[in-house]
């Protein structure tokens, strides 16, 4: 589903060339879930970029549901979702149900298929008491579910998210992690996930890979990452030896 | 796409009707703004019959035209020129995101539909031109010719104002020295300019043919520049060439972004 081959991507930046992501190659199938973890200013949102064709690849080769993103980047938009946890896709001044119309019509999601999509989307994340609210009045648990429902109205095979419960309580946390599980687990969508909080991770990532200084640190299960540190070590502790290169960068991957 | 330009710009209707006082208030500004412009030119005329040579209501005529096709693009295309303030922001990748160009997206962004009333009053001080000076109607043809130039024109330069600046992200305003600039420089006869201006904007920026050189044809003139008949007639092949740099340099700039990122 995505397929990432010797990728590199640098910027220049006065004078000087940043490599943001280095040869970076991994293969997501069909259906899985992963997490994508790593430090700030690790190539998480450049290799996001890449993935949507907002970033052309300086070099290598991307391919998401078989398609070039950079160079098919409006065919390619009507086959993956996409959620900026920092930043919404709606429509600020309109209620949310308008701004799910607005995309019915720029996806061209036909009628009978929206309105089923959107019912149940409705009732999995629990929107039925704000559809008719404008986005700006909206919280911003409420609106991460809005976007995620936005995200997901033409009926995505990839989900990609970008920190998407950044700044949300632990309730609202819990209902976008159990949604996401679902949707994954019901509906086989694909599910790429850069996350800091590491509980999505423990609750939602059979698979994790971590990037750090634009380059693959590690690639494998969730019990693989656990045992790269002593035993009992917590989670955090884990990705934090990862993190500051406590551990051998070997991985499984 | 038309229809979707349509829906974009009945979305952002809706959403700038949520602040009504705001609304209200545009409006007014910008039928003041409208109504200075056309009373600099009566004011003019108050102390002088002519203005090189051309009578109050020939420079009505030039004004109403260049300003009906200036008025069309500032409404549905200008908005464009907010390209440098959503790549500071990154929101230009939540338009990117979409299964819809950018281009469409970006000219239809924030659409305030108050701009139309400038529109109104362009097209009544053309039309008002147009019945006042009894034309020659076998030559009256051209003038819808003339304004769909001018949109096209103007159009071009604003797609080229907001490819520029995705280079330029950082001082968007030096571009409105070419559209609105423009706009200033066609709404008096190009006769009160001199002879080196109107060369340029004759064969580098085609300002010439928004009213001046069809405008003469209508008028059934001779242009005091002594340019030749059939340049009179030029005016859609250097719209075309225009719009077709434009439209290449917002490929680019598009391009430019998704290789620099921001």
């Amino acid at each position: 589903m995505i397929e990432l081959d010797q990728v590199g991507r640098s910027f220049k930046v006065k004078r000087n060339v940043v490599h943001a992501v280095r040869d970076l190659s991994f293969t997501v199938s069909a259906g899985e879930f992963v997490g994508y973890l790593g430090p700030n200013g690790a190539g998480k949102s450049t290799t996001i970029k890449m993935l949507c064709g907002i970033l052309t690849p300086t070099t290598g080769r991307v391919r998401v549901a078989g398609l070039e993103p950079a160079r098919r980047r409006t065919t390619l938009a009507r086959r993956i979702g996409v959620v900026f946890g920092q930043r919404t896709t709606l429509w600020w001044d309109l209620p949310l149900k308008d701004s799910f119309e607005l995309i019915r019509h720029l996806y061209r999601v036909e009628r009978g298929a929206f309105a089923a999509r959107l019912a149940e989307l409705t009732e999995t994340l629990d929107l039925g008491g704000f559809l008719r609210t404008p986005v700006r009045q909206l919280s911003l648990g409420q609106r991460m579910r809005g976007d995620l429902a936005a995200a997901l109205l033409h009926a995505p095979d990839v989900l990609v998210l970008d920190e998407p419960t950044i700044g949300l309580d632990v309730v609202s946390k819990n209902g976008i992690r159990d949604f996401l599980k679902r949707l994954n687990a019901e509906r086989g969508t694909t599910v790429l996930l850069t996350t800091h909080d590491l509980g999505d991770i423990e609750r939602l990532c059979r698979r994790v890979m971590l990037i750090d200084h634009g380059r693959l640190a590690f690639d494998g299960t969730l019990g693989d990452l656990m045992a790269t540190a002593p035993e009992e070590s917590s989670i955090e502790e884990v990705v934090t030896r990862l993190y500051t290169g406590g551990a051998s960068r070997s991985g499984t991957g | 796409m038309v229809r979707t330009y349509f829906l974009l710009l009945w979305t952002w209707t809706r959403a700038a009707a949520a602040y009504p006082a705001s609304f209200a208030l545009m409006n007014l500004l910008g039928f003041v703004t409208a109504a200075i412009d056309v009373a600099v030119i009566l004011v003019i005329f108050a102390n002088t019959t002519t203005l090189a040579g051309f009578s109050r209501d020939e420079v009505l005529f030039l004004y109403g035209a260049a300003a009906l096709a200036f008025t069309i693009c500032d409404t549905f295309v200008s908005n464009i020129d907010r390209v440098s303030s959503h790549i500071r922001t990154g929101t230009l990748d939540t338009f990117l995101i979409r299964p819809v160009s950018a281009w469409i997206q970006l000219t239809a962004d924030r659409f305030q539909i108050t701009r139309l009333g400038r529109i109104l009053q362009a097209a009544l001080v053309l039309g008002y031109a147009i019945t006042a000076l009894g034309l020659d109607w076998r030559r009256g043809w051209m003038i819808p010719v003339m304004v769909l130039t001018g949109i096209v024109i103007f159009g071009a330069l604003w797609t080229l104002a907001g490819a520029a600046q995705f280079v330029l992200t950082d001082a968007p305003e030096v571009v409105n020295a070419f559209t609105y600039g423009s706009y200033q420089l066609s709404q008096y006869p190009l006769g009160i300019y001199a002879r080196d201006v109107v060369r340029g904007v004759t064969y580098v920026l085609p300002l010439a043919f928004v009213n001046w050189q069809p405008g003469l044809y209508v008028l059934g003139r001779d242009d005091p520049f002594g340019t030749p008949e059939y340049t009179r007639f030029a005016g859609p092949a250097a719209a075309l060439v225009l719009a077709l740099v434009a439209a290449l340099a917002w490929r680019q700039g598009v391009r430019h972004y998704r290789s620099t990122g921001s």
